[in-house]
């Protein structure tokens, strides 16, 4: 466990109103998505989830194959697919594009995966204005933070905090009232929109059969990111695709029921290729950046795959009682929640930050809700396993697993089972079976002081049950 | 000749809460049921598995398949401890063919308690008396993993004298995770507070559920808390006349 | 290449080669019910209205015309160049401006009048959706920039949902480069999860079914 990791979640647990702001705000998208998904709503919500992950999973075990379809359907339309490996090429790409193009006023609409290549912050290294035109990621730009949720990016901050933010880096009277705070936001972006040279939004879906690509949204500023700026480019991970157009009709009815409990999201962007002819307005170029970033490792791992499954919808957030106590600011990478505890390992290294395959309870509230079925408590199990085979390799945590092997061994030989039974029981008190405030004097040890430090700890009662069991 | 059944306890019963494993015994035998305990049980192997450390978790279980290898029935008052069994141990033995089939061919003989009341022995009623306001916690591997959910409720709305108020928050984790709870132990406790402060407003004097480990933890919570009320595990509340 | 870099190691990590035959993916999955037209337009009206749009059901294109007379009420507004407005005569309502092919010309309007007036390819009754495509009749922004969009739709060309979308449309990419689903008025709740409309798209929309 790293001390970062525990001082913000220690932080986190001790902040009385963002634990509200959290629970409050994460109840409310748990609410939303179970009336969207009852028999009534979706009477074919199972047999949807089964099918998006047996798509999903065809998909990912023929990935080659639906990306050169996907490129050959962009380049018939008018479009140009470009590979990128890294961060890097696609920040090289972008700034390339610009100054061809003699561009500086860069629109950006709401995407992950631009938050995990750090996109804006190469592009403005080159003195490029990038502007983030969602609402929440707007706001989070001018705070110089980063997404709380995948979904809801500003679930931390109150209209006090965004008041306050908005009167210190615009100059303009400090707003509390949240339609106040929204036009003022309206209206620097819009001014942005008209005068963009470039947009660059994520993708939802990048569809094979149409070269196309899929956004949704609520606000309109991804549509007006990708029809107003003459070049329109889409940064999209390449475990993005679906094969057929038609495979939306399973896709969608996941998709926003499952983030926020909508049958669709206001609006639905199918975009394949720049404008065409005849067409009044729309974007004259179009790229699909097609990112690597280490996916291809999760496709190498075939127990974990299913990871790259992931229709980032949030719903594994909003139930993870544990996200619902630490927060999106606790984990190390852009992605939080249940999934991001299980990719981040995999793309970074399970050394990037072993606890948190560790920081659940492995209730699987996240697994029920998943809309393509992605067994995310298997894979921490998995994860598990391979953080103490890296223990072990790098000789570090021989307590623990000399415990471990000593308790295996007892837990093989049944006497001997019953003979440190009994010996433990000795030492602890039974008291007239009150529960125990602190440690009897020879369990002081690191997993009993754990415990005590939250809760009070069971007495050993005066017989166990095979004793019992055997008097009966 | 009565049917025989088998009681795996599980650990956390044998050492700490015997009594549910006595009224589990109770209520079975009540049924009609011979009811056994074979002694060379310890553990389902769950807690090193849990902690990654599948080698020792993979000993405990071919040690459970040698003691439970020829029972007919084995009865298990824990929802993830039968998941553990049922679930898991198929996965522990990828280069041991006869283990995994030994896992294979136990797994559909093994029932947690109210399972096994339900669909097996086909009664919903035990013919208990437990004057209590009485609350459910929906045990996490119990829920998702055995869909236990209707079950227990319809037995406990048999019992005599019994009201049974439902909180808000049943279905959220308890907080318990096994090492999960002395890893991260404030996480753990936070959950277990909010499990508590939905305990409270219910009015309940009584938690009950499938789970000892989750009793456990939950017991933990209100009596640091300083609050009176007490957990119980489904088998005491049915065993009760 | 990265184009090739990225495809050798997919194809390492999957055991696949180049050029390899696929797997049968797993049949396309549409489901269309059986919905009669007045059951469509019913539910498509309701649907526009809890999500907080405006609807008018139009016995005939003077009807329509009169609606959206009265919901113009004189402001200025910029309609598309589709022939469904034509007939319905809305282009000849004061203040209305259309014709336009020059997308300059049209973003510098859409940015300046108080309502956008389109027609719209489809609707989807389950929903209360709006299915636009692009097109020379149909330009991209004048359902998006004025804060007002009011959309006239044929009664006939509301199908039951999605699924009878993508029945009839198994390939919008061949159509159009942009086909946009519009299901109410632009929103947010990202401040305190408080519901605001009309943040960057149109914060009203009236929906007009004819027939």
């Amino acid at each position: 466990m790293s001390a970062a990791f525990d001082e913000k979640v220690h932080n986190t647990l001790a902040d009385a109103n963002l634990q509200l702001a959290i629970y409050r705000a994460t109840a409310r998208l748990i609410d939303h998505r179970k009336h969207a998904v009852t028999a009534d709503a979706l009477p074919d919500y199972q047999e949807l989830r089964t099918e998006a992950n047996a798509i999903k999973r065809h998909t990912i075990d023929h990935l080659d194959h639906y990306l050169e379809q996907f490129e050959a359907n962009v380049t018939a339309h008018g479009g140009k697919v470009v590979w990128c490996q890294d961060a890097t090429e696609v920040a090289d790409f972008v700034l390339g594009l610009a100054k061809e193009r003699h561009a500086r006023l860069i629109v950006k609409s709401k995407s992950m995966t631009t938050e995990e290549i750090d996109l804006n912050e190469r592009l403005e290294h080159h003195h490029l204005e990038s502007v983030e035109t969602d609402l929440g990621e707007y706001i989070l730009q001018l705070a110089h933070q980063r997404p709380y949720h995948i979904v809801a990016p500003a679930l931390h901050l109150t209209r006090y905090d965004v008041g306050d933010l908005f009167a210190r880096t615009l100059g303009v009277a400090n707003e509390t009232a949240v339609e106040k705070q929204t036009l003022i936001a309206r209206s620097v972006l819009r001014e942005k929109f008209l005068a963009a040279d470039i947009g660059i939004s994520g993708a939802n879906f990048l569809v094979a059969d149409s070269g196309a690509v899929l956004l949704v949204e609520n606000e309109g500023n991804a549509r007006l990111t990708t029809s107003a700026p003459r070049i329109h480019i889409a940064v999209a991970g390449i475990e993005k695709l679906i094969p057929r157009a038609q495979d939306l009709a399973v896709f969608l009815k996941l998709l926003g029921r499952s983030a926020t409990g909508q049958a669709l999201t206001v609006y639905t962007s199918f975009l394949s290729g720049p404008r065409r002819t005849g067409e009044i307005d729309g974007p004259e170029e179009f790229y699909v950046v097609l990112l690597d970033n280490g996916r291809t490792k999760l496709l190498a791992d075939s127990a974990k795959r299913e990871s790259l499954y992931c229709i980032r919808c949030g719903a594994c957030l909003n139930h993870c009682p544990v996200y619902r106590k630490i927060g999106g600011h606790s984990f190390p990478w852009v992605y939080s929640g249940p999934i991001g505890a299980i990719i981040t390992p995999q793309f970074l290294g399970v050394k990037h930050e072993p606890a948190l395959p560790f920081a659940s309870s492995l209730c699987g509230a996240c697994a029920e809700v998943c809309p393509v079925k992605i067994d995310i408590p298997k894979i921490l199990l998995d994860l598990r396993a391979e953080v103490k085979q890296d223990e072990r390799r790098d000789g570090r945590g021989r307590m623990e697993r000399l415990v471990f092997k000593l308790w295996a061994w007892v837990m093989c030989h049944p006497r001997i089972y019953e003979m440190a039974a009994m010996v433990a029981a000795g030492v602890a008190p039974a008291e007239n079976g009150a529960w125990l405030r602190k440690a009897p004097a020879l369990m002081d040890v690191a997993p009993v002081r754990a415990w005590l430090s939250q809760r009070d700890l069971p007495p050993a009662p005066p017989k166990s049950f095979r004793e019992l069991w055997r008097k009966r | 000749m009565a049917q025989r059944v088998s009681l795996f306890v599980t650990c956390v019963v044998d050492q700490l809460f015997p009594k549910v494993g006595l009224a589990m015994a109770d209520v079975l035998e009540r049924l009609g049921y011979q009811v056994d305990f074979p002694e060379d049980q310890t553990c389902c192997g769950q807690p090193a598995f849990n902690t990654g450390y599948r080698d020792e978790a993979r000993q405990v279980a071919r040690h459970f398949l040698k003691v439970f290898r020829d029972c007919e029935y084995v009865i298990v008052p824990s929802g993830s401890c039968t998941s553990m069994i049922a679930h898991h141990f198929h996965h522990l033995f990828p280069a041991d063919p006869q283990a995994m089939a030994a896992a294979d061919a136990l797994t559909p003989r093994v029932w947690e308690f109210s399972r096994f009341l339900l669909e097996v022995a086909r009664v919903d009623d035990v013919g208990a008396r437990f004057e209590d306001v009485v609350t459910y916690h929906d045990s996490c591997h119990a829920l998702r993993e055995f869909g236990i959910k209707d079950g227990p409720r319809r037995l406990l709305a048999n019992v005599r004298g019994l009201e049974l108020r439902e909180m808000d928050a049943a279905e959220e984790c308890c907080g318990f995770g096994g090492t999960f709870s002395v890893k991260l132990p404030e996480i753990s406790g936070g959950m277990a507070r909010t499990k508590i402060d939905s305990i409270v407003r219910t009015g309940a004097r009584t938690v009950v559920s499938v789970d000892s480990s989750c009793l456990m933890q939950i017991q933990g919570a209100l009596s640091r808390a300083a609050l009176p009320v007490r957990t119980m595990h489904l088998a005491e509340v049915l065993a009760s006349r | 290449m990265s184009r090739e870099h990225i495809l050798h190691t997919v194809r390492t990590a999957l055991g696949r080669s180049a050029g390899q035959a696929i797997a049968q993916p797993p049949p396309v999955r549409l489901r269309l019910p059986e919905v009669d037209l007045e059951s469509r337009v019913t539910s498509m009206l309701s649907r526009v209205e809890a999500l907080a749009g405006k609807t008018h059901r139009a016995a005939t294109a003077e009807d329509a015309r009169g609606y959206v007379s009265t919901v113009l009420a004189g402001r200025s507004a910029v309609a598309s160049n589709a022939p469904f407005l034509r007939e319905c005569g809305i282009l000849s309502l004061p203040g209305v401006q259309s014709g336009f092919t020059d997308a300059a010309e049209l973003r510098a309007l859409c940015a300046t009048v108080h309502v956008g007036i389109t027609s719209a390819d489809y609707a989807l009754a389950d929903t209360g959706t709006l299915v636009m495509l692009a097109s020379p009749a149909e330009a991209r922004l004048i359902s998006l920039l004025p804060p007002v969009h009011v959309a006239l739709v044929p009664a006939g060309r509301i199908l039951s949902g999605l699924d009878e979308l993508f029945t009839i449309l198994p390939h919008p990419a061949a159509q159009t480069s942009s086909m946009v689903l519009i299901t109410g008025p632009s929103r947010t709740a990202d401040i305190e999860q408080i519901l605001v409309r009309g943040v960057h798209g149109p914060g009203e929309i009236y929906v007009v079914v004819v027939g």
